[in-house]
């Protein structure tokens, strides 16, 4: 009898040392509701399986919360996350902060020097990669194929601004609903002042001159209001200061937009069928310029990061790497088609041949590589970010700015007092943060 | 003596009385009329949504994708908690406050409503702090400690005015028996406030479920309550109104339904000494 004791306590024993050795890391993932995100989250038995030992729990927020939420927690070091999700703005922020984990020594299967350099670039601090890119996107701009042929136009690969405005204006049809141009209006940093300041950029309009001395005095910005209010005012939507991108997005697909500059994910919702009107009718171009140089088109990505703070920081980049790596890609187009897999990262996903064939896949790379956050410009400035200024007091002074371009757009205000203002507001902010000596 | 009225004056404030219900209740019907809608046909003009097909594929969608008996739970645990602790607190102190009042009580009152007029979002980094380093981010004993905090001086500031209807003279009464202070407040107090005393413990059961600052800053995934459920669905990229409505209808039916057939209840008690 003693002798089974013994052998029941020895075998309990062992059974808990085998446990241990299994024991489960559960990982924290902090991540925004978008399609790309919510399909990883579905192929998460392709992980599990390569990875028992790592059980991964989703946190999914509306994006402004998350980024509070986020933001609380990596500041006052509460380690409520292992893996975060963030954006081309905060990133260099965060890693300047000390705040994130470096990446650099993810393996070399990970094969960093795939990632596209525009994407990279906006991610590594003084020489430490401190998030994986998981997607990609810049802007374009989107049109009604039939429209355009009734107006008597043909769409250049690379329009003008002067095309866009004189083709707005052969394509609205107020009294059937149906407007010229859909563009952001809604006052946000992430909102009308995305779109504003990437727009601003081919205007040869810059937030700062280097001196951090704000431009909004100068004639490039006056440039650049006028003519997005000239071009909203006469043949944009009614009520167009309350439009941000889901509401444009939804305009385009009733059939009531003739073009709509956004962001290069929209492609494809406006040519899915199962929502969209007009998915048979809509040609991509590239973003318009004025000659100067650069194209009105941002840059952004959703990132992969791991909290300095982070106790399971082995299991967080497990997956880190797993998330973005090529065979990830790959997985998604086993399962969901090449054009689901997340765009705008890696450079052997653009010269797969059967990724090649998915339209506006060879614009969207393009795009990318056009835009260069560290000289988003046409002449020099202090920051970085092509539609941001990564620096912390952006998100604040980018919604102060956003509301008052907006009331300008509402009638409110006119552009010389809405740009007035905004000199005001933001000479007095730079020069309380210091930046203005 | 009631006033006589006539019965088209009856029509018309009845008529007129349905529609105002109608306008206010109006969202929550959209809500749920969008939540039966594909995401395609959920943004089109209101008459082509109610001409368009019916489907049951956002809830499909949403029951895949979050677990909501998790959510629930946790939202009943902490309503109910923090409620339950609001109301150990708030009896004796509005008891105090309406039988014998000192010289600061009106003030100590004006004081603990003040608190309300502070913007949560000013304390969120010292509570942070504090719940760091305390271990209570994410549990459920940290939320109630704080929803209990955030609804006290509305839950001690309604007791208190059901409190002063009642006439000392009873308690008094009860003294001169010999009943001692709990028994006092127990057997005495406690069942001639019992409408009142249901109407805040509905009323806070309403504002804790409904919470949404403090409940999605400091929970991640153990105690996170339904306010983290419909917050998963907003998006700012991409067509989300279907789904999110799916989510909202889910997260407001069980205290819709409470609310509904404790209504009686509710009004008896927040009207309690209002004709008095």
């Amino acid at each position: 009898m003693q002798m089974n004791i013994r052998a029941l306590m020895g075998a309990s024993a062992l059974a808990m040392f085998a446990g241990a050795g299994l024991a489960e890391t559960t990982i924290t993932v902090a991540t925004v509701n978008n399609g790309d995100m919510i399909r990883m989250q579905k192929l998460m038995p392709a992980f599990n399986e390569a990875h028992p030992d790592i059980k991964v729990e989703w946190v999914t927020l509306e994006e402004n919360i998350l980024r509070q939420r986020v933001t609380t927690d990596i500041a006052t070091k509460g380690g409520q996350f292992d893996v975060l999700t963030i954006g081309t703005y905060e990133a260099p922020i965060w890693g300047k902060q000390g705040w994130l984990m470096s990446l650099n020594d993810l393996p070399a299967e990970y094969d960093v020097d795939d990632l596209l350099p525009a994407i990279r670039g906006g991610l590594t601090v003084d020489d430490q990669l401190i998030a994986a890119p998981f997607y990609g996107e810049s802007s374009m701009v989107m049109y009604r194929t039939d429209l355009m042929e009734q107006a008597g136009l043909e769409m250049p690969e690379a329009p003008t601004w002067e095309f866009i405005r004189e083709a707005a204006e052969k394509m609205t049809d107020k009294g059937n609903e149906v407007y010229g141009i859909c563009l952001r209006g809604k006052a946000g940093w992430g909102e009308n002042m995305a779109f504003l300041t990437a727009m601003s950029n081919s205007f040869g309009a810059s937030w700062f001159d280097m001196d951090w001395k704000p431009q909004f005095d100068q004639q490039p910005w006056k440039d650049t209001l006028n003519f997005y209010l000239d071009l909203m005012n006469n043949y944009g939507p009614p009520g167009a200061s309350s439009n941000g991108f889901n509401e444009n997005l939804s305009l385009f697909q009733q059939g009531k937009c003739g073009m709509w500059i956004d962001a290069t994910v929209a492609a494809s919702f406006v040519t899915n069928p199962a929502e969209s009107t007009v998915a048979d009718k809509v040609g991509f171009a590239l973003a318009p310029d004025n000659g100067l140089g650069k194209r009105g088109n941002w840059l952004w990505a959703w990132n992969l990061a791991i909290p300095a703070s982070s106790t399971k920081a082995d299991a967080a980049k497990t997956f880190v790497a797993w998330a973005t790596s090529k065979e990830y890609l790959a997985l998604v187009a086993e399962n969901e088609g090449w054009a689901n897999v997340p765009p705008g990262t890696r450079q052997s996903l653009y010269d797969n041949p059967e990724y090649q064939k998915v339209p506006f896949a060879k614009m969207t790379l393009d795009l990318i590589n056009s835009a260069d956050p560290t000289h988003p410009a046409v002449h020099d400035v202090p920051y970085i970010g092509v539609q941001f200024v990564a620096i912390p007091e952006f998100q604040g002074l980018g919604t102060a700015v956003g509301q008052m371009f907006s009331a300008a757009l509402a009638g409110s205000t006119t552009a010389d007092q809405a740009l007035s203002q905004a000199q005001a507001l933001v000479t007095n902010e730079m020069t309380r943060s210091g930046y203005i000596k | 003596m009631a006033r006589k009225t006539s019965p088209t004056r009856q029509a018309v404030v009845t008529i007129a009385a349905w529609t105002i219900g109608f306008l206010i209740f109006f969202p929550i019907l959209w809500i749920i009329i969008l939540s039966f809608k594909s995401e395609g046909d959920a943004i089109r003009t209101p008459l082509q949504v109610l001409m368009s097909d019916w489907t049951l594929q956002s809830y499909h969608d949403v029951q895949e994708r979050s677990n909501y008996a998790r959510h629930f739970w946790n939202s009943v645990i902490i309503s109910l908690g923090s409620t339950a602790l609001a109301l150990v607190i708030a009896i004796p102190a509005a008891w105090s406050m309406a039988f014998v009042p000192g010289r600061r009580t009106k003030d100590l009152l004006m004081w603990m409503l003040s608190t309300k007029m502070m913007p949560a979002v000013g304390v969120l980094v010292p509570l942070y702090l504090l719940f760091r380093d305390f271990r209570l981010l994410d549990t459920h004993i940290g939320l109630i400690g704080v929803l209990t905090m955030v609804n006290l001086p509305i839950v001690i500031w309604m007791l208190y005015t059901y409190f002063k209807e009642i006439p000392g003279e009873i308690l008094e009464a009860a003294r001169v028996d010999g009943a001692s202070l709990r028994h006092e407040i127990i057997h005495v107090l406690t069942p001639m406030a019992i409408p009142g005393i249901a109407s805040t413990l509905l009323l806070n059961i309403i504002l804790a479920w409904n919470e949404a600052f403090w409940t999605l800053q400091l929970t991640t995934s153990k105690a996170a309550p339904l306010t983290q459920f419909i917050a998963s669905y907003s998006s700012p990229e991409g067509l989300f109104y279907a789904k999110l409505s799916a989510a909202s209808t889910m997260a407001i039916a069980p205290i819709l339904i409470l609310g509904w057939f404790s209504q009686k209840q509710l009004v008896r008690g927040l009207t309690f000494g209002a004709v008095k």
